[in-house]
């Protein structure tokens, strides 16, 4: 059956152009640059939870911080993009293939502060919804099931998992447990009217950033959740490019383990945190589910023009 | 034996779970931040019916379950066992009572179910959506009481019990809607 119809209202359209109209100006007013870089790029990425399209020798980009990296060690200064990213494998309510990041880059600042800009930003765009902020860490979110970051066994997250009658089918790794924990018994409790910065999440989910000062157990990481959905990701950057390095060669090895090609590292990336990335922090933020939360609808499908 | 991945997961699909055949009625897929992505399926045990959620690793895989929907020709009953024909290949299935619980009060001789097999055994019945069926027992209603709106109780010859217009009497022969068990008209010689 054909279906030449938009999955969006047009009502929608234009909420969606006055949203991405309001960031434009929100960001020109704190001068932070807009910049484009490719959607396809010769590199892919070593994640081992996150897949690409290929096409021919080339990737459709999962992310634009690489390429936004490169820009920062060239001395670009604070920038942030709209950019869309492909992500195979992954659609839902709240997943869908193609779809838009707002990802920006500060200078000087660490991710504490940085989450308070992203609170700043949502909250203007909620304006009458009035969310009240709450800031807290990965730590103490499972301090509230009575489980330790630190000590708890993958039988302890599955007991919890248990309790709640959540039922698994095969095979999970302490890693995939302590996860489905936080997702089924964290995030769905957080309140809809509450915006929620965790920060501090666990030191093997670094990924690209580095690892806390105050406790080297955690990295610099934070999650900002708008009710129970995710809507953004940030990091105070790693600049330390053999710990870089070091990383991606741990998602290949993760990647062999579970029987996936292997992506070969980006070593422009790799180069340009040699030249020297300035101190800075950085976040991307799930540009769709931002307006999902804003128009209240539920469905990701709602508020982009074509599934495609 | 056929496996199916999560992103092959959808309404429908037929699987095997813990040696029972289960059909899936939805699907979610949830992708915490960077990490692990899970699908969270509810899916029904088609041999007691009972709706289960289950979370998966997504991409992990499980068999396919060998259940096929066929059409089927109701034969008779012999007590035990309710028999039914492949009107194609004439190959005959019995269901025990445990496949065909309420819709034996539905099944007549001759008319076409749709018998859903499992390793090629009877693991349920689906009588059609209306079946006429005669009353073998009603009380005598008020006569020319057409437009009243009451009703009786009458039995059926398969021993299901409905509820008929008070002008309905012994003998007729009554269409019925399967799926609510209610009387939808006179069925006329």
């Amino acid at each position: 059956m054909t279906s030449w119809q938009p999955d969006a209202t047009l009502t929608i359209l234009r909420q969606r152009a006055q949203v991405i109209k309001f960031i434009r100006s929100w960001f020109d007013e704190r001068g932070v640059l807009e910049v484009e870089t490719p959607i396809l790029g010769d590199a892919g990425i070593t994640d081992p939870q996150i897949h690409s399209f290929k096409l021919e020798d080339w990737y459709l980009q999962t992310s634009p911080e690489y390429f936004m990296k490169r820009l920062l060690a060239d001395g670009s200064g604070d920038i942030y993009q709209l950019a869309k990213v492909f992500r195979a494998a992954e659609s839902g309510w709240r997943h869908h293939h193609e779809f838009t990041l707002l990802e920006w880059y500060r200078l000087g600042i660490d991710e504490r502060a940085l989450a308070q800009e992203v609170v700043d930003l949502i909250q203007h765009l909620a304006g009458t919804k009035n969310l009240k902020p709450v800031i807290t860490t990965y730590a103490d979110c499972l301090a509230t099931l009575g489980l330790d970051l630190f000590s708890a066994h993958g039988r302890n997250y599955r007991n919890a998992l248990e309790r709640a009658e959540i039922e698994l089918v095969g095979e999970f790794s302490r890693t995939a447990l302590r996860e489905l924990v936080f997702t089924e018994l964290v995030q769905k409790q957080f309140a809809d009217d509450h915006i929620t910065v965790v920060h501090d999440y666990p030191a093997e989910d670094a990924s690209l950033a580095r690892l806390s000062q105050r406790d080297p157990r955690v990295a610099a990481r934070f999650e900002v959740f708008w009710g129970g959905l995710e809507l953004a990701n940030g990091f105070h950057e790693l600049t330390d490019v053999a710990e870089q390095r070091s990383r991606f060669m741990q998602d290949n090895q993760q990647r062999r383990a579970d029987g996936l090609e292997e992506v070969e590292v980006d070593e422009n990336l790799l180069a340009a945190l040699a030249a020297g990335l300035p101190d800075c922090a950085g976040v991307a933020l799930g540009f769709d589910r931002l307006l999902m939360k804003i128009l209240d609808t539920d469905d990701i499908r709602e508020v982009i023009s074509f599934r495609g | 034996m056929a496996t199916y991945s999560t992103n092959e997961f959808r309404s429908g699909l037929k699987v095997m779970l813990d040696a029972d055949p289960y059909s899936i009625i939805e699907n979610e897929f949830v992708k915490p931040g960077k990490g692990q992505a899970f699908n969270r399926v509810k899916m029904r045990n088609l041999k007691n019916g009972r709706v289960v959620d289950k979370t998966f690793k997504s991409g992990e895989s499980i068999e396919a379950a060998d259940v096929m929907e066929t059409e089927m020709q109701y034969l008779y009953n012999d007590g035990d066992f309710w028999h039914f024909m492949d009107p194609d290949s004439f190959d005959q299935h019995a269901a025990p009572a445990t496949a065909v619980e309420d819709s034996k009060l539905w099944l007549k001789e001759q008319d076409t179910c749709t018998v859903t097999l499992w390793n090629d055994s009877p693991l349920s019945v689906s009588p059609p959506n209306f079946v006429e069926l005669k009353i073998t027992q009603t009380d005598p209603g008020l006569r020319g009481d057409t437009a009243s709106g009451g009703s009786k109780p009458a039995t059926l010859e398969t021993g299901a019990v409905v509820k008929v217009p008070l002008f309905i009497e012994e003998g007729e022969v009554l269409k019925v809607d399967t799926r609510t068990g209610e009387y939808v008209s006179r069925v006329k010689d």
